[in-house]
């Protein structure tokens, strides 16, 4: 059973979104670092970039895959977890802290209100198998 | 010999089996007047000797380095291939054409694809290179394609000084993902004045070929600022034994580096199969299209390769592959590597700086003789052309009778260039065999 904090926004493409004011700190969700396997390279915006919310904005290579990720919300990339460039395996180890992606300083906040509450993420999680 | 296993007893047994009286009702759906009625209209058949000595008798009628004197280049060179290369390639261990799959399994390939990778990026002065492709031009468009995941930029500034097969490569591949500009030529290298002006904050790429299609060489230092002051990346498609003595392009910064591969021991074998070389900078490894051979160590400690970033290939990933090739040309990559082991680094250097001084030697003597000229001032390395005072294509086809193939005319590339005759010099080429060029052309035609 995978984790899914309660406090967090999730996306169908298994990304997930902390808000905290006009930020949302982003990353893959346990069940997605989980199915992925091993991660072993992680290609994240430049600081400063734009991003759109279900676009491509980098992505995740792990040993047996390359996924896309997928920008959770629209705004500006004002931060990204450096670790990540010498430690991918955070991502596996701790997704939903010291695994975290991205921040992005939003440009629409209302958009937020598509994203999944904790519970209906964990029935798409099931819903798909798992 | 049968070449059709199947006896009529086998047929019989195949057509009772599927319950159908004969050959013929498997064609019913064929409409009657569709039919052959006849046998083909074939000439009798041959016994092997038969045709051996027909095709031997076709293959003597063409002209080829092999049997004559020649000073075509144009992509495509006669330097000498020693024959040690031909023993190491057709050893049975080696003699695939293709790229391992299961590769794992094929360490001996895998060490010389690694072997290739470490000369070719000594040789160009990159960090990483893959384990080839399918020649210069496929590799050029690749790149291209490849500057435009880096930064994700629009335009591409291409030199029209590229030779012309590899400029269409590159069209065919990105004429709908993004706009190209071509860049004029003055005095057979690029138009850096023109080049400036175009280049800017949605560059992706300036693209060079260092010597360039008329052998001149390219201000490259000047062009890898450029790109890098307007945040785009340089792509520099290179002569890989001009390397034994100009500046290789991890000199000027280079961020791709491609080649055709068929000057380090590669014939020229009526147009291939060739090698593309492509060299990148480390930090743009995860964009680089093809096969990468890595070495490891295993569970034991011991020394192995593996294909390595293989999940950004196309197999694996599909539509969203860094490129739909997952390939590399492995027996001509093997023949260069044996090349390059053999020559040393001395040694390409030395071929390197014959093919220089002989070229200069010849071009000097051309352009002594009445009505010819050498249109271009700029440096040049084993490649030059020559303004004739009558149609090249007519000194083509009365030298080649001598014995001698004069060079590769422009017209066939760009009809304003029509008067013009491309002369490559390789290390093979004697003093006497210009010497007698040049009286040829002094001469002319008959």
């Amino acid at each position: 059973m995978s984790k899914i904090p309660p406090e967090l926004k999730y996306t169908r493409e298994h990304e997930w979104a902390r808000i905290d004011g006009d930020i949302a700190v982003a990353g893959i969700s346990d069940y997605a670092q989980n199915e992925l396997s091993d991660v072993v390279y992680v290609e994240l915006p430049k600081v400063g970039s734009k991003v759109k919310m279900s676009e491509k904005c980098g992505t995740i290579e792990a040993v047996k895959a390359v996924v896309d990720l997928l920008a959770v919300v629209s705004g500006e990339i004002v931060e990204i977890n450096q670790s990540l460039s010498t430690s991918p395996e955070l991502v596996n180890s701790d997704p939903y802290g010291e695994g975290w992606m991205l921040k992005i300083k939003m440009d629409n906040p209302p958009e937020t209100g598509s994203l999944l509450s904790a519970e209906d993420y964990g029935k798409l999680t099931k819903e798909t198998g798992h | 010999m049968p070449f059709i296993p199947n006896t009529d007893e086998d047929r019989r047994k195949m057509l009772e089996r599927i319950g159908v009286a004969d050959f013929a009702s498997l064609l019913q759906d064929i409409p009657e007047e569709l039919r052959l009625k006849s046998r083909l209209d074939l000439p009798e058949p041959l016994s092997e000797m038969e045709v051996r000595r027909a095709a031997d008798s076709l293959s003597r009628k063409n002209v080829s380095q092999e049997n004559a004197v020649s000073f075509m280049g144009a992509g495509v060179y006669d330097h000498y291939i020693p024959s040690v290369i031909d023993k190491i390639v057709s050893r049975a261990e080696y003699y695939t054409a293709y790229t391992p799959y299961q590769p794992e399994v094929s360490q001996g390939t895998l060490q010389v694809i690694y072997e290739y990778q470490s000369m070719i990026c000594e040789l160009t002065g990159m960090e990483v290179s893959n384990a080839s492709m399918y020649d210069g031009a496929s590799a050029l468009a690749e790149a291209a394609l490849m500057g435009r995941s880096i930064n994700g930029r629009e335009e591409i500034i291409l030199a029209s000084t590229i030779h012309p097969r590899y400029r269409s490569a590159v069209k065919t591949y990105l004429h709908h993902l993004c706009c190209l500009i071509e860049i004029p030529h003055e005095s057979g290298v690029s138009d850096l004045d023109y080049m400036s002006d175009k280049v800017g904050d949605n560059t992706c790429a300036i693209v060079v070929q260092q010597p360039n299609f008329f052998g001149c060489l390219e201000d490259v230092f000047e062009m890898a600022k450029m790109a890098h002051d307007a945040g785009a990346v340089l792509i520099s498609c290179v002569d890989p034994v001009s390397l034994g003595v100009i500046a290789p392009p991890g000199d000027y910064g280079a961020d791709i580096a491609v080649g055709e591969g068929q000057p380090l021991g590669l014939p020229s074998s009526f147009g291939g199969p060739f090698l593309g070389i492509f060299a990148s900078k480390s930090e743009h490894v995860r964009k680089m299209p093809g096969r990468l051979v890595g070495r490891t160590t295993d569970l034991d400690g011991q020394e192995g390769f593996v294909l390595t970033l293989q999940t950004r290939e196309q197999h694996i990933r599909r539509e969203r592959a860094t490129s739909n090739i997952c390939t590399n040309e492995a027996l001509c990559a093997l023949s260069s590597c044996v090349y390059l082991a053999l020559m040393g680094k001395q040694g390409l250097c030395d071929a390197a700086k014959l093919c220089m001084e002989k070229s200069h030697y010849l071009a000097e003597r051309i352009s002594e003789l009445d009505g010819f000229q050498l249109p271009f001032s700029a440096p040049f390395f084993k490649e030059f052309a020559v303004k004739c005072p009558i149609h090249p294509e007519k000194f083509i086809a009365s030298l080649v009778e001598k014995g001698f193939i004069p060079g590769v005319p422009l017209g066939r590339f760009d009809s304003s260039l029509s008067d013009m005759l491309l002369l490559a010099v390789t290390e093979k080429r004697t003093k006497q065999e210009m010497d007698s060029l040049v009286s040829l052309l002094r001469e002319g035609p008959d």
